[in-house]
């Protein structure tokens, strides 16, 4: 099975020898890109959350296989360079993490949120929106506060860039 | 999970094919297939991707004014298409009251119509379960059932249908396009899904190999569009299946209730059209009395099948607060919480 995958901006063939590998398990094993997590791999737990064609989605129930053709981007592609992207500066200006196992999921999940554009400043709207992603040193406030920053940053990015 | 043959079919026509060969199964986003797989609950030879099929993933207005959404279209996608969740709310919000955002930007609509329930004993295979081993008896019943139905169950099966969209399409009375290797075909989605009874293991109206390839919305349901909600009560407030939900549209004219819909979810085996709570509104005044009426009629048939009696009194409450949130009118942007007993007017937050 010949498969044409884009990851973090990347044009990628992938010769794949099973159907069963799952999106993550070929990031992690097999691309060594191991960014996203594998916590329950069935879909409840948030922390292998990617973008796949600038949607988020759980990689851990998304066969490989199905994806031909997609891009996909991981935590590994936020950063440019050394230079953070703001939703990761803002998990850090607000301590939105302990011990950071589900983190690059809360980030996935928060930068598709805001791609998505409906939460804007609403903690309510914004704890609604990032439920499919689980923490269990219960960094909640830090990660509502670290989105809602960085929402706004992202849109006064937009419009200075605009101007 | 065992390993499957892969067949990506390029038309629907190939799929059928592909899909009518034993021991098939048809391969949407699997966000429940693949959970399935994992589990060893489902163990299907052959997959046949569905995702990779043209035209299915619109939503578009037949001449007929009916609307017509593609088996491929993304859950996320009804309630973010601004001219669907205007004329359908009620769709829009239970779609958003379900699983995570990650599952919604993945998962399709006829996937939703197909995912199986979350009874524990269905997904643990050292129990004993009729749907996934005909014949093997039910560990649900005597077991831990406190999630299980209520209406329509049988002494075979239980376990309640964990959808939150098809409980509103019902309510509207959506249409399903089936295709098979004998043609195309339309069911009602009240005859689409079946009661246990005695084959629990049968679950929709679909023949080896069909595929739903599309719902349709016919014209008359967007005649409810002004007064439409849906109300779903669950152990947490987000990302959890129903205990008991309702979606409730009615008309209304010159203070009296025209005509009602109703359906049920997180209460019976299939989503269930509450045909004779519809009957009690026609006609009434909107007004707490006739809501609390049709609450009565709606669950006068249940009972309970074993640690859930509370539900019958917990689905009536259900229903008679969604039919008077309907009643109030179909708010102009869903609250934070959709179809959340805990969510609030815009701007004020339930939770702080």
């Amino acid at each position: 099975m010949n498969l044409s995958l884009t990851v973090n901006g990347e044009p990628r063939q992938i010769v794949l020898d099973d159907p069963r590998v799952t999106l993550l398990d070929l990031l992690r094993e097999r691309m060594h890109l191991t960014g996203s997590k594998k916590g329950c791999d069935r879909g409840q737990c948030g922390a292998c959350t990617v973008l796949v064609d600038g949607r988020r989605v759980n990689s851990c129930l998304t066969l490989a296989v199905s994806l031909d053709g997609a891009s996909v981007t991981t935590i590994e592609g936020l950063a440019d360079g050394d230079r953070l992207h703001p939703v990761q500066q803002a998990f850090i200006d607000h301590d939105g993490f302990q011990c950071g196992f589900c983190t690059p999921g809360q980030i996935m999940s928060a930068v598709g949120l805001i791609l998505e554009g409906e939460a804007g400043d609403d903690p309510e709207r914004v704890r609604e929106a990032m439920s499919g992603n689980i923490c269990r040193c219960g960094a909640y406030k830090g990660i509502t506060e670290a989105v809602i920053d960085a929402a706004a940053k992202i849109a006064s990015d937009k419009q200075r860039d605009a101007a | 999970m065992n390993l499957f043959e892969y067949v990506r079919p390029a038309s629907v026509d190939e799929a059928v094919a592909a899909a009518s060969e034993p021991g098939s199964a048809y391969l949407g986003a699997g966000t429940n297939l693949l959970d399935l797989m994992k589990g060893g609950v489902s163990t299907p030879d052959r997959l046949v991707d569905l995702t990779h099929l043209p035209d299915l993933d619109r939503i578009e207005t037949l001449p007929d004014g009916s609307t017509r959404i593609g088996a491929l279209v993304r859950n996320a996608a009804l309630p973010r298409d601004a001219d669907f969740a205007r004329r359908f709310p009620a769709v829009a919000e239970a779609l958003l009251s379900g699983a995570s955002a990650q599952l919604r930007n993945a998962a399709t609509l006829a996937g939703n119509l197909m995912q199986r329930t979350r009874c524990a004993y269905f997904y643990d295979t050292a129990s004993a379960c009729n749907k996934r081993m005909p014949g093997a008896g039910c560990d649900a019943v005597g077991g831990e059932n406190r999630a299980h139905a209520v209406l329509g169950w049988s002494d075979h099966c239980i376990a309640v249908h964990p959808s939150d969209l098809c409980v509103a399409l019902t309510a509207l009375g959506a249409i399903v396009e089936i295709a098979g290797t004998a043609g195309r075909r339309d069911v009602p989605i009240a005859d689409f899904y079946r009661l246990p009874g005695e084959t629990p293991e049968k679950e929709t109206a679909l023949a080896a190999g069909e595929m739903v390839v599309a719902v349709r919305l016919p014209a008359d349901a967007a005649a409810f569009a002004a007064n439409q909600r849906y109300l779903k009560v669950r152990e947490r407030t987000s990302y959890a299946f129903a205990l008991a939900s309702a979606a409730a549209a009615l008309t209304i004219a010159d203070g009296r209730i025209v005509e009602a819909r109703v359906a049920l979810g997180g209460v019976a085996p299939v989503p269930w059209r509450a045909v004779a709570a519809e009957a009690a509104l026609a006609g009434a005044a909107p007004e707490r009395a006739a809501f609390e009426r049709a609450a009565e009629a709606a669950f006068a048939e249940a009972r309970p099948s074993g640690d859930n009696a509370y539900k019958i009194e917990l689905g009536r409450r259900v229903v008679a607060r969604v039919l008077a949130m309907a009643a109030a009118g179909t708010p102009e942007r869903l609250p934070a919480l959709p179809a959340s007993p805990f969510a609030e007017p815009a701007g004020v937050a339930a939770h702080v």
